[in-house]
């Protein structure tokens, strides 16, 4: 068959993206859970110990991934809030909902993890740096979306004003990338570029990498699993949602 | 290395672990919960009653 002949609108249908996102779920939980064993057995046991920071760097494999995702999630939010605003699309405003408590859990783990590494590597487990406040702004963002939806008992409406609120918001995300450069701040530079040559050794770059994608395929999976959940609970009192809910028991 | 080295992860180990322990609870409690979620979606969706 052609592929082009696949008309991928369909799927913009929640009654059409549900047996897909139920068929999809293993094909990145299952990767996310190998990946994540591998990249934390080459972190923890092979990666050697750090001459300057000794064993307390090994946070490093969890904090950084979870910094990535919860930046990247709110910006992939932004987009399914653009779609949301712009074709009424009741699939993408379910995406943003489903993705939300995930992006949180991850900005949480983000300042968890960054904090539990600041006081052996700073003496301190927080401070009001540029990096770590605009980061705890962002829980607050997802916390701030997740607030406003519950409030809003007409889902229509809560998809409308929630996608504007994570617009709003979405400019926090470069402040929070660049915070490092653009202010003098306690937490180190970028420990990643694209554009100078890597800082670390490469069995440590390789598990940080290793569980960031873990943590992207873990993501979708998680995503694409309360989405499910999201479209039979909106769209429960259709004949189809009744269906489907018999069909896949 | 030893078992007792690993755990103790050169005198970091509260830290180290505490960010592991913290992040593994969460992802674990995640799946869960979504688990239970879609469970309780489908049933009330089959049924055509209120979800809980």
């Amino acid at each position: 068959m052609n592929t082009s002949s696949i008309n991928w609108f369909r799927f913009a249908s929640p009654a059409s993206f549900f047996p897909l996102a139920r068929r999809l779920v293993p094909w990145f939980g299952i990767p996310a859970a190998l990946l994540a064993v591998g990249g934390l057995y080459l972190g923890l046991v092979v990666a050697p110990t750090d001459a300057q920071q000794g064993d307390a760097y090994r946070i490093i494999f969890l904090h950084v991934p979870a910094a990535w995702m919860s930046m990247f999630i709110y910006v992939v939010m932004a987009f399914w809030s653009v779609i949301t605003l712009m074709f009424n699309a009741r699939l993408a405003a379910m995406m943003v909902q489903s993705l939300a408590p995930t992006g949180a859990l991850f900005t949480f783990l983000a300042l968890w993890t960054g904090s539990l590494w600041g006081r052996p590597a700073w003496g301190t487990y927080w401070a009001w740096d540029a990096r770590m406040t605009s980061e705890l702004i962002l829980l607050f963002l997802y916390f701030g979306y997740l607030a406003l939806r519950g409030a809003i008992v007409d889902s229509r409406r809560a998809d409308r004003a929630s996608a504007v609120l994570v617009l709003v918001g979405v400019i926090n995300v470069p402040i929070i990338y660049f915070s490092v450069r653009w202010w003098n701040t306690l937490h180190q530079g970028a420990s990643v570029s694209l554009t100078s040559a890597p800082k670390m050794a490469a069995v440590m770059l390789s598990a940080m990498l290793i569980v960031a994608l873990a943590a992207w395929l873990y993501s979708i999976a998680i995503s694409l699993a309360r989405v499910q959940a999201i479209i039979l609970e909106r769209e429960r009192g259709t004949g189809w949602a009744e269906a489907l809910a018999g069909a896949v028991r | 290395m030893s078992l007792a080295d690993f755990f103790s992860m050169g005198g970091y180990g509260f830290y180290v672990w505490g960010a592991y322990l913290v992040t593994a609870v969460a992802i674990v409690m995640e799946v869960v919960a979504v688990r239970a979620r879609l469970k309780n979606a489908r049933h009330f969706a089959d049924s055509g009653q209120e979800a809980q």
